[in-house]
């Protein structure tokens, strides 16, 4: 871990007090910075809260939240429950992979995509629904999933 | 206080934690797994589960008793909930009983025998977990896990290392160490006590048997040499019926020598040269400014925590090799002298997993590649050869050890217990050896079962406070104290089991109310021998003449901080 890592953290851990009770809060601090927990940062925080990596292995892995693999800039969490799927979510959920080339994986190797299905997002009036970096799309179709891509695509390409 | 019905039956209870307790006290021994009197209670298997007289159940490990309870332990609604579980545990684990390292010893195997399990209903739909080989003394099969968790509180709560833990979730749930990396790569210390509370064979000894019946099926131009730790004489016993605590030294030496051993010797004999080298090591650091406080080196489980944990202090570890490896270089230097074409092997018996470690360290592998002490068997797998062998344990006449090492005194023997070290070292610089005076070291606080005893003792005009510690959590703390500048301590013995080494990983599994039979057991054994000091040993004299000479270094040290050799 680099220099620049290790003071992004201690300030995490700074704001929490130091204190391994504040552990989840941490790791969720930590996940927004880096979009996931690596192993590194893991046993970097076990080291300086004083509690075992395995600990914190086992709260990682305990709440389906945090990541222990790299995700994407843009996540679509795209909503499966019961009335999603019978509104046609099957298809968004093709439509993405298909668009994005995600067959036998969930993030894109260049770590700008990840695709993530939810059991239900609570918005069944909206159905088929997905979130798009915590930002709600409702009434998705495989042509409406194909637009957003490309909007993010140019919106992407025209930075560089 | 109070009287609670159990079973129809008033009982009264004072103190007790849960009605578990009270139920064991009315002569009730309800099944648990993941109830260990040592741990916290965790209220996981629900095997101890009792019904009230509204018909409700509850789990007795986690329920405290209230006056007037009434409960019920045996009702066929209890046993077709316990077998229920049962089942749905067997479901999940690799039933290779026959062929596994706990047969006979497994209390998942036991119980489903008492409440007559005969058909599993459930399918076993994991997937296969590989076996961890990785760690040297212990070897860990997650697909005969249960998850009791009796291992991850060991680990955590005596130890305060959590090398493992619980991970995922719901029917993910796995004990791994972290990021399910092999157990060698975590802070796993080899101490075993994860293997001595697992109630099945998801964590056990790693058995190392074979090798020895092969060492001792092909004994040509072989001298096959054994060593015994001084715990597992007041524990070996246990295995074959005898009451905890009871000196079995005899009639082990006999087993060894009928098992094919050359020699037998008694690791108290080193423990008597570790001893005299810790006190001068002591007295040279108190006289020359040495790094204080200095630690002792007799653990391997405290040295890899050391380590592993705070590599800052190992300037203050002693230098001492532990007695086995101490003992192990001075018998290949005795008989490689002897040079009469024989190639000699040490065995250990250890109560102890972690000199499996130890012994295979680079620093005690000796030029040619082997290891200076070729092979550790702990008192439970010696006790499976002796079984499997079928030695009439305790028929046998008790033999001494055999000469020329074979003469130990009775601070070489406590070694096994915690204080024992440090009171032997105090015996050694005490210029007044009368017994009024070692009668009166014995009461100034080395003895007693408290994790943390303190005392303190005249060495000249100075005084030199002492501190001795089992557990590696209590450790742990201690040292967080002293860095922090709130204690101070010029000598601190560190064990990392339970009350030392009578409750070593590789003992014969025990409780709390066993250990102080144990402890005892080897204070027995100091009183009725006639050699208390390790000083007045004339073995010890004669190596230090005959063999050791001016190789002090070589033979009886080791530099853990250079990893190498020690120099002077």
């Amino acid at each position: 871990m680099n220099i620049e890592d290790c003071t992004v953290i201690d300030e995490i851990l700074e704001a929490n007090g130091n204190s391994a009770t504040n552990l989840i809060s941490i790791l969720q601090q930590i996940q927004g910075k880096y979009r996931y927990l690596s192993q590194e940062v893991m046993e970097y925080v076990a080291k300086k809260l004083q509690i075992s990596p395995a600990k914190i292995y086992s709260v990682a892995t305990f709440y389906e939240n945090f990541s222990l693999e790299p995700k994407g800039k843009y996540v679509f969490r795209v909503c499966d429950g019961t009335a999603c799927h019978v509104r046609k979510s099957t298809a968004v959920i093709n439509a993405l992979r298909g668009e994005l080339g995600l067959i036998n994986q969930d993030t894109t190797d260049d770590l700008m995509f990840t695709i993530e299905t939810v059991s239900c997002l609570g918005a069944c009036g909206l159905a088929p629904v997905l979130t798009l970096n915590d930002v709600v799309y409702p009434a998705m179709t495989p042509d409406k999933v194909k637009e957003l891509i490309k909007e993010i695509k140019e919106k992407e390409n025209g930075k560089v | 206080m109070g009287i609670m019905i159990i079973d129809g039956h008033r009982v009264e209870f004072t103190d007790e934690q849960n009605i578990l307790a009270v139920i064991r006290k009315a002569g009730i021994e309800l099944p648990t797994f993941c109830y260990n009197s040592d741990l916290s209670i965790y209220g996981a298997c629900r095997m101890c589960v009792v019904e009230d007289d509204r018909g409700n159940i509850h789990a007795s490990c986690s329920t405290p008793p209230k006056d007037g309870m009434v409960i019920k332990t045996n009702t066929e609604r209890l046993h077709r909930h316990r077998k229920m579980i049962l089942e749905l545990l067997l479901a999940s684990h690799c039933k290779d009983c026959t062929t596994c390292e706990r047969n006979g010893s497994c209390r998942l195997q036991d119980l489903a025998a008492k409440f007559g399990i005969k058909k599993i209903r459930f399918e076993d739909t994991r997937p296969k977990a590989e076996i961890d080989k990785s760690a040297k003394g212990i070897v860990r099969d997650p697909n005969k896990c249960i998850l009791c968790g009796d291992c991850v509180r060991m680990c955590s709560e005596v130890q305060g290392i959590g090398a493992i833990d619980f991970a995922h979730r719901g029917s993910e749930v796995r004990v791994t160490p972290a990021f399910n990396r092999p157990l060698a790569e975590s802070n796993c210390v080899n101490c075993g006590q994860c293997a001595a509370v697992c109630p099945t064979g998801a964590i056990v000894i790693n058995n190392q048997t074979d090798k020895l019946w092969h060492l001792l099926g092909n004994k040509e131009g072989k001298r096959i040499v054994a060593q015994i730790a001084p715990a597992v004489r007041v524990a070996i016993g246990e295995e074959f019926g005898f009451e905890a605590g009871r000196n079995g030294l005899g009639k082990t030496v006999a087993a060894l020598h009928k098992l094919g051993f050359d020699e037998v010797y008694d690791t108290s004999l080193s423990a008597d040269l570790t001893v005299i080298e810790e006190s001068n090591e002591f007295l040279d650091r108190l006289n020359n400014n040495g790094v204080f406080p200095m630690f002792t080196s007799c653990c391997p489980g405290w040295i890899q925590y050391v380590e592993k944990m705070h590599p800052e202090l190992k300037p203050n570890v002693s230098t001492c090799r532990s007695p086995m490896s101490m003992f192990s270089s001075v018998i290949k230097d005795y008989y490689n002298k002897k040079d009469d074409g024989k190639e000699t092997y040490v065995v250990a018996i250890m109560p102890c997993t972690a000199k499996k470690y130890e012994a295979d360290r680079p620093e005690f592998t000796a030029a040619d590649g082997r290891q200076e002490t070729d092979l550790v068997i702990t008192t439970r797998e010696l006790v499976k050869m002796i079984k499997r062998a079928g030695i009439l344990f305790n028929e046998l006449e008790g033999e001494a050890p055999d000469m020329p090492f074979g003469l130990f005194s009775g601070a070489g023997v406590i070694f096994g217990v915690t204080g024992g070290v440090t009171e032997a070292v105090i015996r050694r610089c005490s210029t007044d050896k009368s017994k009024e005076a070692l009668d009166k070291i014995a009461i100034i606080g080395v003895r007693g079962r408290e994790t943390l005893k303190t005392t303190s003792i005249m060495i000249g005009d100075r005084e030199v406070k002492i501190a001795i510690v089992y557990g590696l959590k209590a450790a742990g703390e201690l040292i967080k104290d002293l860095q922090s500048g709130k204690v101070y301590y010029d000598f601190i013995e560190v064990m990392a089991c339970p009350e030392g080494c009578i409750a070593g990983g590789g003992q014969p599994c025990t409780k709390y109310k066993d250990r102080e039979h144990r402890a005892r057991g080897l204070y027995h054994v100091d009183r009725k021998l006639q050699i208390k000091s390790s000083d007045q040993n004339p073995a010890v004299t004669q190596i230090y003449d005959y063999i050791i000479g001016k190789r002090r270094h070589e033979l009886l040290h080791i530099d853990y901080v250079k990893d190498g050799k020690h120099e002077e």
